[in-house]
């Protein structure tokens, strides 16, 4: 059997039965289902906890208005004083003292106040100030004689279609998709870059250690047994990722089962609400179709072409530089210098990919961006949905791998003098030095 | 006898140091080929020119009448001073893909292997992993996966290293079949009493140059010193002590007997025959002991790299 395969074959092998790469492959999920369930959960029983707030209304404008709404409820006084009103809420149980005093409705806006032991949470006062400005804005309307609903009626959303020259159109929604589909296709290359560049680093440093290293290297040649080892520890890689999705798709629907469930006891119980949810989930519905016409209307193909290409050439080109980083050094505490050259590119695809793109897609500096080959995978696959010039593309794509075969030849002679170099502390001097020597 | 491997003016240098300086070497085939020289001399990077680790700057390889090659790995078999086995895999499957990487079928590997764990008594480690092992025994697997392949040419770099006397000397045993089964072997070791044992041939490096090398025996011949060690047995020690002191050069003999006799090294001039010298001491009293001193492959090792330097 071709070299290759069976060194490939080995570190696939190795890797997948190994202890903790099982344990994480199953974990892994559970812990990140498990988190986001008891977010929500802690969220429920958050909302879950109504307040009171003692209100004292001097103006007279707001009666009606503080009926108990949501998790809030409201006990309004009358006939005290502000001290007194003060003295009753510091020490009762309420969380605070809303007081609304006689003046005009001009000088309202700036003159109501809040009196509480402890500063209120800035949802709740969120949620008052948005309640008085709506009444304030009705009662001005009456006070000019205007017609409150002839104002609802003019109100208009617009949404301009976008479509360019040849005819395809997309929506703002199609751009946060457009957005979505870069930024989590960005991020899933960054962090398969650091897991498992980094599993074949240690791999690289354990048969240093090991001390095997010599015997394997008198059969297979350098080049055939970093790419074997590069290549298994991959698909050992995309064998755990799918098992997340596997798993964490399981688990997932499991859980949405559950908190279905419980939506459905809420609602029993709070009868009045039945009606806004169904217009809610009418809502959602229309969302959901919206979504899926629009994610039909993206050039679906090129998307998975191009993840396809720039994953792979992306990764390649890094894991090749953590394959020569664990051949210069003799233990994984060394590898630290040498970290920042390959953590910084990524970060900057990263930010880039983020702040650039999103704020303009064919911008200079997303463009040059794009080209970089250690930015490129990042940049580009962000920038492919808003629809790249195909020269573009094909030059980003040439260079990400003519680069790429660049550093494996680099990291090849680090790799074929570092590998046998025992005790020698490496520095980038040092590894200037064995570049050229082999 | 023909050579199994040639080596051809081989330098080899690392940055501005040279490891290798026009070395050249020729290694009979059937021959046991001692490889010696002080600790960074540039035995190692001869040993990984010829596995192909390495590249020589100038000179050639030449094994069996052909260029060294890739092909060649198949034939050369190479334990390393410097050896390990991946410590989370299973002891059988280990010894399998290293002997797949040699070019074995699976088959045949999983045959040659299990023919071998059973002669050396390790038949039921097959599915305990390499951690759970002793030095010694990993020791064992790793000459195992050496020899299995059965190539033409076999490098042991300080092969004894970490074994008990048992099992040194079963795998010495071993080496000695491998040899009379038509194996060429070249030996690197500091342990002068095994190139006493087993080398016919040997070479010395010293500073990346080639110093010495031949048959042992040739060696030995060379480095002769016409000296004898002499027991005689006489009333009057001192005086012939005196004697022989003036006359000839002498040294201090030290061997057990179990007579009081006088002990003595006697070094003659070179081409003067032991002939004289027995009939002198038959003159002075009996002679009890007269054996001619022979350099070991220690003296020999020691006085070369003196001299070199």
């Amino acid at each position: 059997m071709n070299h290759l395969l069976l060194v490939i074959k080995r570190e696939y092998i190795n890797k997948v039965r190994n202890k903790s790469f099982i344990v994480m492959t199953f974990l892994s999920p559970l812990i990140f289902v498990g988190l986001a369930a008891l977010v929500a959960y802690l969220s429920q029983i958050n909302s879950d906890s109504t307040k009171t707030i003692a209100v004292l209304d001097e103006s007279g404008y707001f009666e009606e208005l503080f009926l108990s709404d949501g998790n809030l409820s409201y006990h309004v006084l009358e006939n005290t004083t502000l001290a007194d009103a003060q003295n009753l809420v510091k020490g009762g149980n309420t969380s605070g003292l809303l007081y609304i005093p006689s003046v005009s409705l001009k000088d309202l806006s700036n003159s109501i106040e809040f009196f509480s032991e402890e500063s209120p949470s800035f949802n709740m006062i969120e949620g008052l100030t948005d309640k008085i400005e709506k009444k304030i804005f009705n009662l001005n309307l009456q006070y000019n004689n205007v017609d409150a609903t002839k104002i609802e009626d003019s109100r208009v959303d617009v949404d301009i279609v976008l479509e360019n020259f040849s005819g395809e159109k997309t929506s703002k929604l199609g751009n946060v998709l457009k957005l979505v589909f870069g930024g989590v296709a960005g991020y899933l290359l960054m962090m398969f870059i650091i897991i498992y560049g980094n599993m074949i680093m240690r791999s690289v440093i354990e048969e240093k250690t090991n001390r095997i290293i010599e015997i394997i290297i008198s059969s297979v040649k350098p080049i055939q047994l970093m790419m074997g080892k590069i290549i298994g520890t991959s698909l050992a890689g995309i064998t755990q990722f799918l098992m997340w999705l596997i798993v964490g798709g399981v688990l997932l629907g499991l859980v949405s089962v559950i908190f279905n469930v419980d939506l459905v006891e809420a609602r029993m119980q709070q009868p009045q609400m039945l009606l806004e949810n169904a217009a809610q989930q009418e809502n959602i519905d229309v969302i959901a179709q919206s979504l899926i016409s629009e994610l039909f209307h993206l050039p679906l193909g090129t998307l998975i072409a191009s993840f396809v290409v720039y994953f792979i050439g992306g990764y390649l080109l890094y894991s090749s530089l953590y394959a020569a980083i664990g051949a210069a050094v003799d233990n994984e505490t060394d590898t630290q210098q040498f970290m920042l050259p390959i953590i910084m590119p990524l970060m900057l695809g990263i930010y880039v990919g983020f702040f650039t793109v999103m704020e303009d897609p064919h911008g200079t500096v997303s463009t040059i961006f794009s080209f970089i080959p250690f930015t490129s995978p990042i940049v580009m696959l962000m920038r492919i949905p808003f629809g790249v010039p195909i020269w573009q593309i094909i030059l980003s794509i040439l260079t990400l791998y003519l680069t790429f075969s660049l550093t494996v030849w680099f990291a090849a002679k680090i790799y074929r003098v570092g590998i046998l170099m025992y005790g020698k502390k490496a520095s980038y001097k040092e590894i200037f030095k064995w570049i050229k020597y082999s | 006898m023909s050579n199994l491997l040639v080596a051809e003016n081989v330098t080899k240098k690392f940055g501005g140091f040279t490891a290798l300086n026009n070395v050249s070497l020729e290694i009979p085939e059937g021959s046991i080929f001692g490889l010696l020289g002080p600790n960074g001399a540039g035995k190692t990077t001869f040993i990984r020119i010829i596995n192909q680790i390495t590249y020589p700057d100038q000179g050639n390889v030449i094994l069996n009448g052909e260029t060294l090659q890739p092909k060649h790995i198949s034939q050369i078999g190479y334990l390393p001073e410097e050896r390990g086995l991946y410590k989370s895999m299973k002891v059988g499957e280990q010894a399998l893909y290293l002997a797949q990487l040699k070019g074995l079928s699976k088959v045949e590997a999983k045959k040659r292997l299990k023919y071998w764990f059973e002669r050396l008594e390790i038949g039921d480690w097959w599915n305990k992993k390499v951690q759970e092992l002793s030095k010694g025994m990993a020791q064992k697997i790793q000459f195992v996966v050496t020899v299995l392949h059965e190539p033409k040419l076999l490098i042991f770099d300080e092969p004894f290293s970490g074994f008990d006397p048992i099992n040194a000397n079963l795998i010495k045993d071993e080496i000695l079949l491998l040899k009379e089964k038509g194996a060429t072997v070249i030996f690197s070791t500091h342990r002068m009493e095994s190139v006493e044992e087993l080398c016919d041939h040997i070479a010395l490096i010293n500073k990346s140059n080639k110093i010495l090398d031949g048959k042992l025996i040739d060696i030995k011949r060379a480095f002769r010193t016409n000296t004898f060690e002499v027991g005689i047995e006489t009333p009057n020690k001192m005086m012939l002590r005196n004697e022989l002191s003036d006359r000839f050069v002498t040294s201090e003999a030290f061997f057990k007997t179990v007579g009081d006799e006088l002990k003595m090294k006697i070094q003659l001039e070179q081409g003067t025959s032991p002939t004289s010298l027995i009939n002198y001491l038959n003159g002075k009293g009996v002679i009890t002991h007269f054996v001619e001193e022979i350099p070991s492959a220690n003296d020999i090792f020691i006085q070369a790299v003196k001299n070199n330097n």
